[in-house]
């Protein structure tokens, strides 16, 4: 693959921004980064922009050009990219193939999700929106329910129980006390998860990510254009990978991998010329607690059945082997849709480069991960980012 | 330039057969399915009769509801495998937390009371149907 070099990053605290339009939201994260970058604004070729429930939340489709429109050049192509809860991944993604294909070399991707305007009633139904409506909406599946049934599936197959899904939430709330970004900057224990009320058995209200605004942006450029302006990011993405599995569970045949998730995987590692082993660190797609587990087993970190523990067992704690989610995840950073993917980039990125608060819990990482996933992982963008030589 | 081809479109009409005991699955070369199914030229799909009962594969009690539910919860969701077929739907007939892994069930069709809209459902086999 092409070098690929992040030249800046930039992002909202994840939060309630009530009062906030998400134009605002964006142009602060997208401003951040830019300015970081160092690059001129009449240099960005294109923005690849995700967001998912921008018509329900906020009256506002055909959001590109509104994103796009602060960036300051005109001579700018503008897309969004609509790919539910991955809708933010595919942006990189499709950034990243700008650059590889030689058409740009300077892109923003981005992403962006207002969700507090809705309440839960309304998430509720526009997240359901993610699967398939005939055969899942319309029985009354919800999406936490869509986990469940795969958090049951999971359990009865390999084992495992709630209180192993719940010190993922734990531990991932614990590494968000230091993340001044995070939603949640608070510890919760076991017994919190446990005694939470359910949403959809087995999960409870604290398996969840919660109902979040917020904003990503980063700025990629080609390995040429940062030779020839000066420019010496710290980190690049050496893999992209996407995969695609049925939108309706019912058509899967197995509900205890995500077989979108693999094929990103190994798509995003072999053209970084890595394996799950040189991995040190990973920004994972945790909507709720099974989701983890299942991430890490797609990522090709542990066999199927073989990460529910992995949390309990301290493997994927800060001071693990292998540390998950040191943002808090989407679990306690939070998952403002539309922009959970380029979130990701971010934190990773910060990490890598040494920037981001608990970056000290990884000092000599030099090869990370990031997983978006999209609904039940129908769709799935994965990201292998490196220290830059 | 296509080389599939729409066929079978019709949820509805799948709905309607389920409903009168007609119940049907579709399948091809390498696969079994069901309405709405899409298929290459060059694969037939043959109506085949849905078996009369499945098993429950996995389940869960949604007590947050979706909003065409919002008076129903708490009310099971269940992935039933009927022979080579799997279908998601609600199920009804007995109490949502009595609904296990290995359950046999028949599949029906309800309809939301706010929507009007109708969807799969199912219900333990051999209980008397109270439709």
């Amino acid at each position: 693959m092409a070098e690929i070099l992040i030249a800046g990053v930039g992002a909202t605290d994840f939060g309630d921004h009530t009062g906030r339009t998400g134009r605002e939201l964006f142009a602060e994260a997208r401003s951040s980064a830019l300015e970081k970058s160092a690059v001129p604004r009449s240099d960005v070729d294109a923005l690849y922009y995700g967001n998912y429930m921008g018509e329900t939340a906020e009256r506002q489709s055909h959001q590109a050009p509104l994103m796009s429109s602060g960036v300051g050049t005109t001579d700018l192509e503008a897309t969004r990219v609509e790919n539910a809860c991955a809708s933010g991944g595919y942006a990189v993604a499709d950034g990243v193939r700008a650059i590889t294909s030689g058409e740009a070399d300077v892109v923003l991707v981005g992403g962006l999700e207002r969700m507090t305007p809705l309440g839960t009633e309304e998430t509720t139904a526009a997240l359901s929106r993610a699967a398939d409506e005939l055969h899942e909406g319309r029985p009354g599946l919800t999406f936490p329910g869509a986990y469940a049934l795969l958090a049951d599936a999971y359990m009865e197959r390999f084992g495992g129980s709630r209180e192993d899904l719940a010190h993922i939430a734990v531990k991932n709330h614990a590494n968000a006390t230091t993340n001044p970004k995070a939603q949640f900057q608070s510890e919760i224990d076991v017994a919190d998860v446990l005694e939470a009320p359910s949403v959809a058995d087995p999960l409870g209200v604290l398996d969840a990510c919660p109902i979040t605004d917020g904003a990503a942006a980063a700025v990629l450029v080609s390995g040429e254009y940062a030779t020839e302006n000066g420019l010496e990011p710290a980190v690049a993405i050496t893999g992209s990978g996407r995969g695609t599995e049925t939108l309706s569970l019912q058509e899967r045949g197995e509900l205890t991998r995500t077989r979108a998730a693999e094929s990103a995987a190994q798509a995003a590692y072999d053209r970084a010329e890595v394996t799950a082993a040189d991995v040190d660190v990973a920004e994972v797609h945790d909507c709720f607690t099974i989701a983890e587990v299942l991430a890490l087993e797609a990522l090709g970190f542990y066999e199927p059945g073989a990460a529910i523990t992995a949390a309990r067992d301290g493997e994927t704690t800060r001071d693990g082997t292998l540390p998950v989610n040191l943002s808090g995840g989407l679990k306690a950073k939070g998952h403002p849709v539309g922009a959970t993917g380029v979130g990701q980039l971010v934190e990773l990125t910060t990490l890598l480069e040494g920037t981001h608060p608990n970056a000290d819990a990884v000092p000599d990482a030099k090869v990370g991960v990031t997983h978006n996933a999209g609904g039940t992982v129908a769709t799935a963008a994965v990201h292998v980012l490196e220290v830059a030589k | 330039m296509s080389d599939e081809i729409i066929r079978e479109t019709s949820y509805d009409a799948w709905l309607d057969a389920l409903e009168v005991d007609e119940g049907y699955y579709l399948r091809g070369d390498s696969r079994a399915t069901v309405p709405p199914a899409v298929a290459g030229k060059t694969d037939e799909l043959e109506r085949e009769t849905l078996p009369e009962t499945g098993v429950v594969e996995s389940k869960t009690v949604i007590r947050v509801p979706h909003p065409d539910f919002e008076d129903a919860a708490p009310y099971a969701i269940a992935i039933v495998e009927f022979g080579p077929v799997t279908l998601t739907g609600q199920v009804t007939g007995t109490d949502p937390e009595a609904v296990e892994t290995g359950l046999v069930v028949e599949a029906t069709v309800l309809e939301a009371e706010t929507s009007g809209k109708r969807f799969v459902g199912f219900r333990p086999a051999g209980e008397v149907s109270d439709r």
